[in-house]
């Protein structure tokens, strides 16, 4: 082997390891970056955009400071999986679903769009933050 | 240019940058443990530009109360309300029946079934604190023990199950020994050492 070769490549190697060094540093600066949300924080998007309004978070943390998970998985009717839940405004204006507290009373009412329809636009519905179940591949 | 120094230059720049490398790791590091409880306009998930954002409360101002813990919300919620830390609605509706269960009646459940890991002691105390028994039974969970079909890590880990609430709401699956906490004892001896 030539002295050129040998030199081109650990010239090679030493631009694979400077790229890759560079790479690893990005992406961990980037890591803690994108979302950093609350584990358990729930991003409704079902039907939100399509109506003109920001995707809801519903932060579980909040809520369950105030109320056992079995308020709401029990008594409100919601499924204990994200994604299977159809909560539409009208049920909410009649008292269904987060109308059951929201309403004026308990909690502010349905026309306070802006504190529930708090999410970046573009958002995934599904449950957000955290190691979300969803497969071993996920973490 | 001798030999030595074409040497030295080879090993140089690999090194410098994993010394980058290493400064970027205590970074992220030290960043992934200052951003806990971030802030709803940094989280990257609410809309900064939502002007209503600042009328609703930051999770640290309510989370850093509440006993710690090192996973999820960094909350024992368990401990949180064994110590009256929170006190959270049981109800809405008047004739909702409430039903709290102690540790006699049903007892803990042990699932003795985990292969070369501990075996799990289910409290139910703890969950129907939280959880009404329709949450889990007869939908997730056959109240007979023993006979839920289709019940295994493999399972819990594509979120059914236990997998339903932990590792989307509840501690995440990552903390194997929280569940698999009751050593197996093994015949004329001591506890195995695994």
């Amino acid at each position: 082997m030539g002295y050129n070769q040998q030199k081109h490549i650990r010239h090679g190697i030493r631009r694979y390891v400077r790229v890759s060094a560079i790479a690893l540093t990005m992406l961990m600066l980037l890591a803690p970056f994108p979302i950093r949300a609350e584990f358990g924080d729930v991003v409704f998007n079902k039907h939100s955009e399509k109506e003109g309004v920001r995707p809801v978070i519903f932060p579980h943390w909040f809520h369950r400071i105030r109320f056992q998970c079995k308020v709401c998985h029990s008594e409100l009717g919601f499924k204990m999986r994200a994604g299977d839940n159809v909560v539409l405004m009208s049920d909410i204006i009649e008292g269904k679903f987060c109308g059951m507290c929201h309403n004026d009373n308990i909690a502010w009412g349905a026309d306070r769009c802006d504190l529930c329809h708090t999410g970046r636009p573009g958002l995934q519905s599904g449950v957000i933050g955290g190691a979300s179940t969803g497969g071993p591949g996920r973490w | 240019m001798g030999r030595t120094s074409r040497e030295q230059r080879r090993v140089k720049p690999a090194r410098r940058w994993s010394w980058v490398m290493a400064v970027a790791i205590a970074i992220s590091a030290g960043l992934a443990w200052a951003g806990n409880w971030k802030p709803l306009a940094q989280d990257g998930l609410h809309d900064p530009s939502n002007t209503a954002l600042n009328q609703l409360q930051n999770p640290a101002e309510a989370l850093s109360k509440l006993p710690p813990d090192t996973a999820g919300n960094q909350v024992n919620w368990v401990k949180a309300l064994e110590q009256g830390k929170i006190n959270p609605r049981t109800n809405i509706y008047a004739g909702t029946k409430v039903k709290v269960l102690d540790k006699k009646e049903p007892p803990d459940v042990l699932m003795k079934n985990t292969a070369e890991l501990s075996m799990v002691r289910f409290p139910h105390k703890q969950h129907s604190e939280f959880l009404d028994c329709s949450n889990c039974h007869e939908g997730l969970f056959k109240s007979k023990a023993g006979t839920t079909p289709g019940f295994n890590m493999f399972n819990i880990l594509q979120g059914e199950f236990c997998g339903r609430c932990h590792g989307a709401v509840a501690f995440p699956l990552t903390e194997c020994k929280r569940c698999h906490n009751e050593p197996r004892p093994v015949p004329g001896g001591a506890a195995k050492a695994r």
